[in-house]
């Protein structure tokens, strides 16, 4: 069938760098429509003023970030399950551009907090679960880095992914939990109230462009792995 | 498959007992750091009082670590771990086997100590035993959670602190939960709520 | 103009927000081509 035929590294690598190139265009595309409407056609919030517009990148961020750390799980256990190489350098290939989203999405968090609850950090459940995610994405990398064999280090990633897609609901739900007992803080996480169609607009289509620039990224990642560990003829 | 894991944690607790100062060691890690925390902080009763569930049960996280690597190094380092791996008996068998004995005597001690640590943070006695069973309840899933990045880590350079920033997120729960009850104890009605999610936690702690 | 560059006072939050996350992105593609590149010259 066609999907096994991809499945060598070999005769993937061409199809990658034309999907690259593909979703590059469409991320650039969707991005200025994203930001145009962001900016030029939502209306001010009410309560928020002009701060609110940082929505239109860390709600998109924050999607990606735990929606590659999904998609890398997934990978990871497709290459467990099928023994297959690729499987292993695609979750490999989307690991950093999930911790980039994720620290975006912390960053900008912050730089949102800051005019709105008027602090720059505060311990609520999503920033922190978002923290944690972080450091799952950065453990990942960091134990793929610390072994040699490529192989090896595909297996071991892997089992640390699954474990950590596994965990994620769990460590959400208890520092959701966490998060009531303290409820000292009082500061609920508030966007604007009312997502006017346009703002609600814009922030899917930045969504859709991260998702296309994730695409890209990882399809170049992809490829310069595979060359890494020898697998591509001349392309 | 019994017999298999009642030789492997008989085996080990052997091996314990043999590098007592291994144990000492932990336990003793665990009573400094909690006394370094009122040195840092400040000695204020109540304040102490406020923090000492969580205080002592992100000692007990971080002596629990430190005590990870021994769980499957010496065994790799000597073939036994390759023999094991050879022979008959399901590595989920051994693998929850060794998380056992290291839970005995690492895990178990730290519960029966923190009582006599609360006591230096002046938490009110009848909540010594809410302390106790949430530190007995949440060591296991430590043990068990420790052994996935134990294994993952098993011989690499630079292991020990990589291990721990692997697994420290993984922990984040079990801390929430463990240190989280004692708060609810101190201030509502029954811990049984609370011990129904631990055990439930227990329950699918992953094995590899 | 400088309305849009003022963002209602909130300049420093919601500039400083696109900014970094745009210099991120950039740099991200950057080390990727120089990667890439780098491959090419070696094999």
């Amino acid at each position: 069938m066609k999907w096994f035929w991809y499945a060598s590294p070999q005769t993937f690598y061409p199809l990658a760098g034309t999907i690259a190139r593909a979703s590059g265009i469409v991320a650039a595309l969707l991005a200025a429509a994203g930001l145009y409407i962001g900016f030029f056609v939502a209306p001010t919030d009410a309560q928020q003023g002009e701060a609110y517009r940082i929505i239109f990148i860390h709600v998109p961020a924050a999607w990606m970030s735990m929606f590659i750390y999904v998609v890398m799980a997934c990978w990871a256990a497709l290459g467990l399950a099928l023994n297959t190489r690729l499987s292993g350098m695609m979750a490999s290939a989307l690991a950093p551009t999930g911790a980039l989203f994720t620290f975006i999405a912390l960053w900008t968090g912050s730089l949102w907090g800051k005019p709105t609850w008027g602090t720059y950090w505060v311990w609520d459940a999503r920033l922190t679960s978002e923290l944690i995610l972080l450091f799952l994405y950065l453990g990942f990398m960091a134990l793929q880095a610390a072994i040699d064999d490529p192989r090896r280090a595909d297996r071991a990633g892997a089992l640390l992914a699954i474990v950590g897609v596994v965990n994620i609901p769990i460590i959400h739900y208890s520092v959701v939990w966490w998060n009531t007992l303290h409820q000292g803080a009082s500061v609920s996480v508030t966007r604007a109230p009312t997502m006017a169609a346009t703002m609600l607009t814009g922030m899917l289509l930045m969504a859709l462009a991260f998702w296309a620039y994730s695409i890209a990224v990882s399809m170049v990642r992809v490829r310069c792995i595979i060359r890494e560990r020898g697998g591509a003829s001349s392309s | 498959m019994l017999a298999t894991a009642r030789a492997i944690v008989y085996r080990d607790l052997l091996v314990a007992v043999r590098r007592r100062s291994d144990v000492a060691v932990a336990l003793l890690f665990f009573v400094i750091v909690t006394s370094l925390f009122p040195l840092g902080i400040g000695a204020e009763p109540n304040l102490l009082r406020a923090i000492a569930p969580g205080v002592i049960w992100v000692s007990a996280l971080l002596s629990s670590l430190l005590s990870l690597r021994r769980l499957f190094e010496a065994d790799h380092d000597d073939g036994t771990l390759e023999q094991m791996l050879l022979g008959a008996s399901p590595l989920g068998v051994v693998a929850a086997a060794k998380a056992l004995a290291h839970w005995m005597v690492t895990g178990m001690p730290l519960a029966v100590i923190a009582p006599l640590i609360a006591l230096q943070y002046d938490l009110a006695p009848q909540l010594f035993g809410v302390l106790a069973l949430s530190l007995l309840l949440g060591t296991p899933v430590l043990s068990l959670i420790g052994a996935i990045g134990a294994a993952l880590t098993l011989g690499l350079r630079g292991g020990g602190v990589l291990l721990s920033l692997l697994v420290l997120p993984l922990y984040v729960p079990v801390l929430i939960i463990g240190a989280g009850a004692r708060r609810r104890a101190s201030s509502c009605c029954s811990p049984r709520c609370w011990w129904w999610r631990r055990r439930s936690r227990l329950g699918q702690s992953p094995r590899h | 103009m400088s309305d849009f560059f003022a963002m209602g006072g909130y300049a420093w939050y919601v500039w400083g927000s696109y900014g970094v996350t745009f210099t991120l992105l950039a740099i991200e593609v950057v080390m990727l081509a120089r990667r890439s590149r780098h491959d090419e010259t070696k094999a």
